[in-house]
């Protein structure tokens, strides 16, 4: 449970970037989906294989798997992903000079 | 494949996409320098909560040993090319929108490309 508490914390305490300070990530729900799904693909294929080397294990979790991935792992790169994308956002909402394309309005 | 030498490859990787396959250059703007140090305290805390309590634990082997809040110093070379990919993705994507926005008719209208010029050369 203490895995799932943290990636729960995660959400919350990013939420008011969401909510008070407008980075507007969850209300482009598609270019988030089109974020993540390339970076999950990636990160979990990368865990299952470090799995099955043997490289890391997991203790004290829901017990619940997708092949040998458990599931706060599969959570965990949607939800730091999704607090990364938050994060750049507020500093660019809050930067609004600092820009990270030449031709972006933002 | 260690996991030492896989973050190699992982970094590179990040790298590579943000450079050469997506050209976001994310790792030459100041504000994506910022929002990876916000990430990096964040990962500090996390990843010491997971590995510090015992939740996640690695081979030995597969580190060079050295750690930081309790995770292997490999996990920061992870979370630094899950960030660098994520959020070249996250620019790409919003890229294209605006090309799709602004366009059709930016490459082929030389009129409409006006406006982007001016902007890109009013930006330091």
């Amino acid at each position: 449970m203490l895995y799932l508490l943290v990636l729960l914390a995660c959400v919350v305490v990013t939420l008011p970037l969401e909510l008070v300070l407008g980075v507007r990530v969850y209300r482009r729900p598609l270019r988030l989906l089109l974020t993540l799904a390339p970076v999950f693909v990636v990160f979990v294929g990368w865990d299952a294989l470090a799995i099955h080397a043997g490289q890391w294990s997991y203790h004290r979790l829901t017990g619940v798997h997708i092949g040998d991935v458990p599931l706060e792992e599969l959570l965990f790169f949607l939800v730091i992903p999704t607090c990364a994308v938050l994060t750049l956002e507020a500093v660019r909402r809050t930067k609004p000079s600092w820009r990270i394309d030449e031709d972006a309005d933002g | 494949m260690s996991y030492t030498a896989a973050v190699a490859v992982g970094v590179a990787g990040a790298l590579v996409l943000d450079l050469l396959v997506l050209r976001t250059r994310l790792v030459v703007r100041r504000a994506f320098w910022t929002a990876y140090a916000i990430c990096l305290l964040f990962q500090l805390l996390v990843n010491g909560v997971l590995t510090g309590r015992g939740l996640v634990t690695y081979a030995p082997r597969t580190i060079a040993g050295v750690r930081l809040a309790y995770a292997p110093v490999e996990d920061l070379a992870f979370g630094f090319s899950l960030v660098l990919q994520t959020l070249a993705w996250w620019v790409w994507w919003g890229r294209r929108a605006r090309q799709a926005r602004t366009s059709p008719g930016t490459a082929t209208d030389p009129r409409r490309a006006v406006p982007t010029r001016t902007r890109r050369s009013s930006t330091p």
